[in-house]
């Protein structure tokens, strides 16, 4: 009965979602102050050196967190892309818009930090191996996704366009994640996995954990932030937009 | 833990040089991030109100 009251439709307005955003980001800001405050902490003072890597290693809080989060938001934005084709929902595809710059500079810092770790234990910044050039492959597909966007005055078009490309380009993300096994990489192989023990010691994987559920949260809150600009940017000349109280 | 001293920590056991840029890239990507977002959400009220005074103001 109660079910029966509430409009799922509510929320495909972008009128409902910019004030459920407003009220979603400090908590995410919040929580992900604290997990990376946390994760620093123990990745910095309580993980220990290793045996292997010396400290270089502890450049992995960073940069799996960072890498993990290109691939995931990608998967979102694609989502979000090809639930607003077939619905037609413009507040769907405003997310994908939205999404995209978090995407492109975990991309980028993945790869930045990867080659900060290749230089001591690879003794090269950069390798074309199938790892490295695939999450290559994806900073441009975030920038194209981009500048599709810009490029494109009709607001309807420009939607559909990068819809489009997100979807299609969504096939490199198995490719990035399984390269590793696929083919033979310079790169390493996965440190934590769902099926087996890991291959670390438990406080270097909680730390590493805690950064990831950080930087996660800290997408959320910076995605949904900059939600709220694509809203104001796109609302302009609307009612409702020009009857709210500017702060 | 085990650093013994504030130089100890920041040697990183020799790979400072790598360590700390990353973490400091990442740092400052995410803070200029942030600030970026509020300056466009200014810009973006700035336009609002900009529309609203062209329009004659609202109803």
């Amino acid at each position: 009965m109660e079910l029966e009251r509430i409009n799922w439709f509510r929320f495909s307005s972008v009128q409902a979602v910019y004030p459920l955003a407003g009220t979603l980001i400090p908590w995410f800001a919040a929580l992900a102050m604290l997990c990376m405050t946390a994760g620093l902490y123990i990745g910095l003072f309580a993980a220990p050196t290793d045996y292997q890597q010396g400290d270089a290693y502890r450049i992995i809080f960073v940069h799996v967190p960072a890498a993990w989060m290109s691939m995931f938001l990608y998967v979102v934005m694609a989502g979000w892309a090809g639930l607003g084709l077939g619905l037609n929902a413009r507040p769907s595809l405003m997310m994908a818009q939205a999404v995209a710059p978090t995407g492109a500079m975990f991309t980028f810092l993945a790869l930045l930090t990867g080659a900060l770790w290749g230089k001591p234990t690879w003794g090269t910044w950069w390798v074309w191996d199938a790892r490295l050039t695939s999450e290559l492959i994806l900073l441009f597909q975030y920038l194209g996704f981009i500048l599709l966007q810009a490029a494109i005055d009709d607001r309807r078009r420009a939607d559909r366009a990068s819809a489009v490309l997100a979807l299609v380009g969504v096939v490199n993300v198995p490719i990035i994640y399984y390269s590793v096994r696929w083919w033979n990489t310079l790169h390493q192989g996965a440190s934590v996995s769902m099926t087996a023990t890991p291959k670390m010691a438990a406080t270097m994987v909680t730390a590493m954990l805690l950064m990831a559920l950080g930087f996660w949260m800290y997408s959320i809150a910076v995605t949904l932030t900059r939600m709220r600009c694509v809203i104001l940017e796109r609302e302009r000349q609307t009612s409702w937009v020009q009857e709210m109280k500017v702060s | 833990m085990g650093w013994g001293s504030l130089s100890g920590f920041l040697a990183m056991g020799g790979y400072g040089m790598y360590v700390w840029p990353s973490f400091g890239a990442t740092a400052l990507c995410m803070v200029w991030e942030v600030l970026a977002l509020r300056h466009r959400r200014a810009v973006a009220f700035k336009e609002i109100a900009q529309y609203r005074r062209a329009e004659g103001g609202p109803q």
